[in-house]
């Protein structure tokens, strides 16, 4: 061995800010709302290589939409979006009590992500497809599935969609294109990339959405889901959303060297793009032309919704233990409902107290939503699915050895 | 009626399966324009274009992933994994996705979802080309688990798994591809040509998921068998003179419970046979149910015989083979008791 080698040592990376430290985003590069231009849906993954490193914002400051992405949508979408996102905070506020309440036995909110979801579900159409993770409920909410379907679900009561098999908040929602959510992280990328691929073998028209975090993206099924769609040039869009957090492990512990999880797409040739996540406007408008792209044959988009869960992972979960208190006050993309409030209001179409009326409104919406699914039950009280609701479904026509166990079990 | 192959009995199965229904789509390893490593989808590609039997990039849990996703669409995907021994990084898919979509979802999403893969040994194909990882998946609640043993019950079974509306592991025995083996390596290869099993229906009658088949009529001990094994237990016990009774499973999941208690209690002994690993492999649960089943009418222990707790090996292959020697010797010892 030559005497100018030293011994190797592991890097293990480090987030900047750890409890008791002040958060420091400076090195956090920000462009400007309005600054990344937008491109044709046809064009060459490879001409828009610098959006994998950009940020799309359309929102400023002082709450203007402004630059090319903007202008996709009404007063009144806007208006929409903006009660769609004050639903999912307080669904899920009112869920996170009742999960303390002992009414379920988990829980996992969207607190500071609520316009990825809400602002995506409006760029797809009836028919399309996406295959969630845990924290996407806003595709529903946007999408008008009943809150009191998603409650009783989660109070596993009997009027559960899915007979109190299923984990809370894990949906299922073929009719409101929703798919089955699993527990297991990564497994339904590379599902969504095989349902478009089926609707490219049915020439059909429909397209779908795969959804994952940035924990996850370190998954193999993440680079299952990238070779597929590239090879087969599938109808999909992909989502990573990155918020910052996998429940203690930093983002940087599965991004490793590279500069951003859209940068991944490169190795694929799939256009890859980042978008503010915390910024309804722009996250629709990427989320418009990525599904406008697929859905006109020019191959799959890779989205980096770069967002903040300034929540913890679940109920199960204490982020104080791992990450500042400050974080999430300190997080430079702000609060997606402040700012499109902000954004209404510089407009002329909202105010303080318009909005003051629209939470109590939505908060009533949810009380009512919230009574009505207790007064059927919840986890611990009232009524809850038949035991008997295990054995059935596991296969279409119930085998001889389960109508035994069955049988055995007393149901 | 056409004398098959076992290869060209899968192949068949797959064009009346995608002639008859244009949602079938395969695709897997090597399955399109070359037609599978062991030629199961030769011509399928031109036959059907290349939308509906194509090539996969080399990534199990891809394939899988992927066909769960086509399933949930609505599109009957009947895909290859090229060895057993490479499905590991698909089982997660198949474990906690196609296994549980129908359960999980309460119907919404089903899966409908055909996994072939060639399984067993005596081919030297070592520890990455012999294994059978059955009970693997016999474990596993959602999953179905079927392993014919000639070209006949290869087509019908195939027909059957593909029309189910559940996922099915379709186990299919390479060694028995070419011809029926008994497990007497030294002699001159067998062909599927004039074995009555070799002999394929036209059309597309299919065989049940679920019902055993008696391969051999006995009266003094049944020998539970599938795959490659039942040729071996066979001529165990012409070469023995026990007269045993060779139950060939088919499907391991749903299991033909009836006709393996029926004939047990019938012969009050019982010899079970897998090429698999022993401890915690499928002839475990067959023992449990014998007993549970059987135990007043059994006139000796139950024995087992299989491959051995280690990984399978090349040079050693014949040892490690539950060839007719041990179970002949399986045989003589239940009848001594």
């Amino acid at each position: 061995m030559t005497s100018d080698i030293s011994p190797l040592s592991l890097n293990v990376p480090e987030p900047g800010c750890r409890p008791g430290n002040t958060p420091d985003f400076s090195d956090f590069e920000i462009p400007r709302a309005g600054a990344v231009p937008r491109p044709p849906v046809d064009v060459d993954p490879d001409a828009i290589r610098d959006m994998a490193f950009s940020i799309v914002r359309v929102l400023n400051k002082d709450g203007e939409a402004v630059g090319e992405w903007a202008g996709a949508l009404s007063t009144e979408e806007l208006h929409e979006g903006l009660r769609h996102m004050l639903l999912l905070r307080t669904f899920d506020a009112r869920m996170l009590n009742a999960q303390r309440q002992g009414k379920t036995s988990f829980y996992m909110q969207h607190l500071g992500e609520e316009a990825v979801s809400c602002a995506f579900s409006r760029a797809m159409e009836p028919g399309d497809m996406n295959f969630p993770t845990y924290r996407q409920a806003g595709l529903l909410i946007a999408r008008g599935y009943p809150m009191v379907t998603m409650m009783n679900q989660i109070y596993s009561n009997a009027e559960d969609p899915l007979h109190g098999r299923q984990l809370p908040i894990l949906y299922s929602s073929k009719e409101h294109g929703f798919f089955t959510v699993s527990g297991n992280l990564g497994t339904q990328f590379i599902q969504s990339v095989g349902w478009a691929m089926a609707s490219a073998i049915s020439g059909d028209t429909r397209i779908s959405a795969g959804w994952i975090g940035d924990g996850s993206t370190a998954e193999s099924d993440f680079h299952a889901a990238m070779v597929f769609a590239s090879t087969y040039n599938a109808p999909v869009v992909l989502n990573i959303v990155n918020n910052q957090w996998a429940i203690s492990t930093f983002q940087g512990i599965a991004r490793g060297g590279v500069g951003t999880f859209a940068a991944r797409g490169h190795g694929f040739g799939i256009a890859s793009v980042r978008v503010d996540g915390n910024d309804y406007l722009a996250v629709h408008a990427v989320a418009k032309w990525a599904c406008e792209r697929a859905r006109r044959g020019h191959g799959p988009t890779l989205i980096e919704h770069v967002t903040y869960r300034a929540g913890g992972h679940s109920t199960s979960d204490d982020p104080s233990a791992y990450r500042s208190r400050r974080e999430a006050a300190a997080w430079p993309l702000g609060d997606p409902v402040e700012r499109l409030k902000k954004h209404l209001i510089a407009i002329g179409e909202w105010s303080d107290d318009r909005h003051k009326q629209a939470e109590a409104e939505v908060l009533a919406t949810v009380v009512a939503a919230q009574k009505e699914a207790e007064a059927i039950g919840t986890l611990t009280s009232g009524k809850t699915p038949s035991p008997r609701d295990m054995f059935e479904g596991v296969y279409e026509t119930m085998p001889p050895h389960l109508i035994r166990q069955r049988q055995e079990a007393g149901f | 009626m056409a004398q098959m192959t076992m290869i060209e009995a899968i192949r068949e199965a797959h064009d009346v399966a995608m002639a008859a229904d244009e949602r079938v789509v395969v695709f897997g390893e090597d399955v399109g324009f070359f037609g599978g490593v062991f030629r199961c989808t030769a011509g399928l590609q031109e036959k059907y274009g290349k939308s509906r039997c194509f090539d996969a990039p080399i990534n199990e849990s891809g394939i899988v992933g992927a066909a769960i996703g086509m399933a949930a669409y609505g599109l009957k995907p009947v895909i290859e994994i090229q060895f057993a021994d490479y499905v590991y990084p698909a089982y997660d898919q198949i474990v906690s996705e196609a296994a549980r979509l129908r359960h999980r979802s309460n119907a919404d999403f089903t899966c409908p979802l055909v996994i072939r893969m060639p399984t067993g040994g005596g081919i030297f194909g070592g520890q990455t080309h012999s294994q059978s990882p059955e009970a693997l998946f016999t474990h596993v609640s959602g999953l179905k688990v079927v392993m014919p043993s000639n070209p006949r019950d290869a087509k019908g079974l195939l027909l059957a798994a593909i029309a189910d509306p559940d996922p099915v592991i379709f186990f299919e025995p390479k060694r028995l591809y070419n011809g029926p083996f008994d497990g007497h390596h030294d002699k001159p290869v067998e062909s599927w040509k004039n074995h009555p099993l070799g002999d394929v229906p036209d059309g597309d009658g299919i065989v049940p998921l679920g019902k055993a088949a008696i391969r051999r009529e006995g009266a003094d001990v049944t020998v539970l068998a599938y795959g490659t094994m039942v040729y071996v237990a066979e001529a165990a016990a012409q070469e023995t003179g026990v007269d045993a009774e060779v139950i060939d499973l088919r499907s391991l999941l749903p299991l033909d419970l009836d006709t393996v208690t029926e004939s047990v209690q019938k012969t009050g002994r019982c010899v079970i046979v897998h090429e698999a690993t022993r401890t915690s492999g499928f002839g475990a649960e067959l023992m449990s149910l014998v007993q549970e089943t059987c135990f007043y009418y059994l006139e000796a222990p139950i024995i087992r015989v299989t491959g051995w707790d280690t990984p399978y090996p090349h040079a050693q292959e014949w040892e490690y083979f539950p060839g007719p020697g041990r179970v002949g010797d399986a045989l003589k010892k239940v009848m001594e008791d």
